[in-house]
């Protein structure tokens, strides 16, 4: 058949039939999967469908236990990530893999190093890093310090590190996750460049709409298997999470009007500086009261990220004063916080929200372990209580694990994020402060989180939910508070609000003249 | 990492568990075996028998009731101090400065063993013990409160504060409490009262099963209490220890403080069991073996005794090596070299036997000194 024949002439990768286990799970069931030369093709999937464990096999971190893979129509054996890099293949991971302490050029060259004798040609790196950037239109200086840019920056680097190595096979697991709205644009316009170039992309994200916006062909994962295919132009956003959940979900939050309370949630003259000594947060006065949701907006970095900090105990303040139901909290208390009521669903699950280490049990007591039932008196610990409660847990919030028992750190991503919010929702609480709850979620479990975000203020909860997604800012809170060089510049009700106006007012348009 | 969590549907079968167990044994073996091999080869070059010096090496070691003896006497003091590096290696701490903490310990040990009269034996001997560990014990206090109040790196800090201990345990035991009976001009303090002396229980000296039961408790202390969790949050994760309400500075200083307790302990049991004194250049290395057998333990309470007791049995049946096959006593220390080297390159090792990590590199544990 033609047809056939004309197909296999386009393929940059085919996965045949390849299958990976786990202790307890198959991660990969007998998946088959073809990427076509200079397309970008999405992997869609619930958390922990198997999309990152497929990506990792094709890139050789993992070993298959079954299956094959044909490169330019070949069979190839990739035993390990440099194999994949000599085929072309480049990888963007989930959770980046760069040093912070090195910089842009001392990244990229990190397992490729350009030597002249024995020691590191990094004036010639630099240069090669720049003519790559500028052909790409991917801006970077070469010499900055990885660990002080900006996550879209960084995401930049990983890219650039992928093409530095000549990649024509690129994957991008989940990139957009932490990317603001403008960064993920400024994503796709490279992406769509890369394929004019040739270069074939793999695209893993969450975000329908970034699907239907950027991707040529969709492949859909559940539990380990494809479930099917489609394209952008045969489906829209209600068909793709029907096709990967397996039944209706809601896309839009459903709920009723707000019937606030007494301040549970007081800030007064709030003054945070950061630590190069610079106000970062210039007087800022708020409240929230019970059976509310207060939604922050604004662009990354605009002094949010502290804000929360102090607002969560996990940094001091130079000056105000923060109540909570009434009392003054100090600073840098966390333990104090969340004994008087204080859920804190962190922005950094890998920093503060999990021991990656630890099983999923030790994680969902991180910050009550020393509690009864979890502990005696004695401050011995009674491990069939907490194993119990995260057996509880684990069912009631769907995280998809082969136990309790396994580390967190071999969860997906998605499911990492669902222990923690099992872990912060699950006690009594008077003010919850969710950061980014979300992110990294399939539609299915985001719609699940919502549900509980509004059960929460309908029980009496004062909520703070920051979020990159303005969309889910406009949807979950009652009302918005939006951000700007350190000050909130004004709070809205989220009935009036629209998008547009909201855009206007975080890039720095004053309120008062509209 | 907990063994008795899996009472959850999903119980692991035995091979499983079988495998696991591999997963951690596998590198300390290879590591041992690797460095046996190697000791041999320089054996063999420098004209010796090598399966003779081995032979020699293990029946000098385990050869009989005696030599088990001695292989546990010279193990007891190593488990101690591969307990206090193992210890604070679980807060993410590098203590080097063991040696030094032991130090003080069998000094202290010894002055509560010669000064304190009129105890009765087993009370003498406790708090004689006690002395020393707390001795221990204050001395790391110094390098926990600078690394939580300043961030000093507790590498460099012990390092240095070992050589304050060489120096200052010298000058007391050459000046102050120097031992003058009978005209003695060596540097040593007097011999300890009977009364403090760790006895033996036929050829078993009572000070290792003291070692098994600070094995047992700090066990229990680190997997069992919320001050464990606190101290394995600390050492996983300090931003999620910050976050869950754990102090962090006070958990590094007791982490230390804890840690040299064990040391100290650990250079008592040697000066009440063994040496029956402070003498300088007795306990010299044992602290920095107890940084190759908290390695080659996997920092793990339990794996500390059977990597003590195999660096006690290289040194009980030195001796007899020597004696026997004619082969110079050093070999050892480099057969432990190897070891050590071996078990910190533990990826040439994996490389070697080919445990090819099937389950690729999901969770990744902090390594020494991670910030
Ligand atoms: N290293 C590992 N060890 C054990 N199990 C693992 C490991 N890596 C992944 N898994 C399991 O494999 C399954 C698939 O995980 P994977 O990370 O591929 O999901 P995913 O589709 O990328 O999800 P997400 O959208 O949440 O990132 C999960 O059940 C996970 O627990
Ligand atoms: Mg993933």
């Amino acid at each position: 058949m033609t047809e056939k024949i004309q197909k296999e002439e386009n393929l940059a990768l085919e996965v045949r039939h390849v299958t990976k286990r786990f202790p307890g799970v198959i991660a990969n069931d007998d998946v088959s999967f073809s990427l076509k030369k200079g397309e970008i093709h999405a992997l869609l999937g619930e958390n922990g469908a198997g999309k990152s464990t497929l990506m990792n096999v094709v890139y050789g971190l993992y070993a298959q236990d079954e299956g094959e893979f044909l490169i330019d129509n070949k069979v190839v054996e990739i035993n390990g990530p440099s194999d994949a890099i000599n085929y072309g293949i480049g990888m963007v991971h989930q959770h980046f893999m760069l040093v912070p302490v090195f910089t842009v050029a001392e990244n990229m060259i990190l397992g490729s190093e350009v030597t002249k004798g024995t020691s590191l040609d990094l004036r010639r790196a630099k240069k090669e890093i720049l003519e790559i950037s500028e052909a790409y239109g991917l801006k970077v200086d070469p010499d900055a310090l990885v660990e002080n840019l900006p996550v879209g920056v960084q995401q930049r680097v990983e890219i650039l590190k992928a093409l530095y190595r000549n990649a024509n096979i690129l994957v991008l697991d989940e990139p957009t996750a932490v990317l603001t709205p403008q960064e993920a644009e400024d994503l796709f316009d490279v992406m769509r460049e890369l394929t004019q170039k040739g270069v074939s992309i793999i695209f893993i994200t969450h975000k329908l709409k970034e699907i239907l916006n950027v991707a040529d062909r969709v492949t859909v994962m559940r539990r380990g298997k494809v479930v099917g295919h489609t394209k952008p132009s045969e489906t829209d956003a209600q068909g793709l999470a029907t096709m990967m959940v397996g039944r209706d979900v809601l896309l839009q939050v459903e709920k009723t009007p707000a019937k606030p309370k007494e301040v549970v949630l007081e800030v007064n003259h709030l003054k945070i500086n950061d630590e190069r000594d610079i106000e970062v947060v210039k007087n800022v006065s708020f409240n929230v009261r019970a059976g509310e949701i207060l939604g922050i907006a604004g662009i990354q970095g605009n002094g949010q990220t502290e804000l929360i900090e102090a607002l969560t105990g996990l940094r001091d303040a130079k000056s105000g004063e923060i109540h909570l139901s009434g009392e003054i909290i100090p600073f840098e208390k966390p333990r104090y916080l969340v004994e008087h009521g204080m859920g804190h669903v962190p922005e950094d699950r890998h920093k503060h929200g999990l021991v990656l280490a630890y099983n999923l049990a030790d994680n969902t007591v991180l910050n009550t372990y020393y509690q009864k039932p979890f502990a005696s008196k004695m401050m011995v610990r009674n491990d069939q209580a907490v194993l119990s409660n995260a057996i509880e847990l684990i069912k009631r919030f769907d995280v998809r694990s082969p136990g309790a028992h396994v580390a967190a750190g071999t969860l997906s991503g998605g499911n990492q994020q669902k222990v923690i919010v099992a872990r912060e929702f699950s006690r009594p609480l008077k003010v919850l402060i969710a950061n980014q709850p979300t992110r990294g979620l399939d539609v299915g479990s985001i719609e699940y989180i919502h549900k509980e975000i509004i059960k929460m203020r309908d029980d009496g909860v004062g909520v703070i939910v920051i979020s990159a997604e303005l969309d889910e800012i406009l949807s979950l809170s009652d009302r918005i508070a939006i951000m700007f060089r350190g000050e909130i510049v004004t709070i809205i009700d989220a009935e009036s609000a629209t998008r547009e106006q909201l855009g206007l007012w975080m890039a720095g348009a004053n309120p008062e003249m509209a | 990492m907990d063994d008795q969590q899996n009472s959850d549907k999903n119980n692991t079968s035995a091979k499983d568990r079988l495998s696991a167990l591999w997963q951690v044994v596998s590198v300390p073996v290879a590591a041992v075996l690797l460095a046996l091999l190697i000791g041999a080869v320089i054996l063999a070059v420098s004209g010796a028998n090598p399966i003779e010096a081995y032979a020699a090496l293990l029946e000098g070691s385990f050869g009989s009731m005696a030599a088990f003896g001695r292989t546990l006497s010279k193990a007891t003091p190593l488990i101690f101090s591969g307990l206090a590096v193992a210890f604070a290696f679980k807060a993410g701490l590098f203590n080097i400065g063991a040696q030094g903490q032991l130090l003080f310990g069998a000094l202290a040990s010894a002055v509560a063993g010669f000064a304190i009269t009129g105890l009765p034996p087993f009370l003498h001997t406790t708090l004689s013990l006690l002395i020393g560990a707390t001795a221990g014990a204050l001395f790391a206090y110094i390098p926990g409160a600078l690394k939580a109040y300043t961030g000093a790196h507790e590498v460099i800090t012990t390092i240095m504060l070992n050589y304050v201990a060489i120096n200052i345990t010298d000058y007391i035991t050459d000046g102050p409490l120097k031992d003058t009976a009978n005209g003695n001009i060596v540097a040593r303090t007097p011999e300890i009262l009977d009364s403090a002396k760790i006895p033996y229980l036929g050829e078993i000296p009572a000070g290792f099963l003291l070692a098994i039961l600070a094995v047992v408790v700090v066990w229990w202390i680190l997997q069992r209490t919320t001050l464990g969790y606190e101290i394995r949050t600390v050492g996983l994760s300090p931003h999620a220890a910050k976050y869950a309400g754990m102090r962090v500075p006070f958990t590094i200083i007791l982490t230390m403080v804890i840690s040299g307790f064990l040391a100290g302990m650990g250079g008592a049991v040697e000066t009440l069991g063994i040496v029956g004194r402070y003498q300088p250049g007795f306990n010299v290395g044992l602290g920095f073996d107890g940084i190759t057998i908290a390695l080659l333990g996997k920092t793990s309470p339990f794996g500390i005794i059977p990597a003590a007791i195999l660096i006690g049995a290289m040194k009980a049946g030195a001796s007899t090596m020597q004696f026997e096959a004619g082969v110079a006593k050093e070999i050892t220390d480099v057969i432990q070299a190897l070891i050590l080297f071996f078990v910190t390159a533990d990826m040439i090792v994996r490389k070697l036997i080919r445990s090819k990590t099937e389950n690729g590199t999901g969770v990744t544990l902090s390594g020494w000194g991670q910030e």
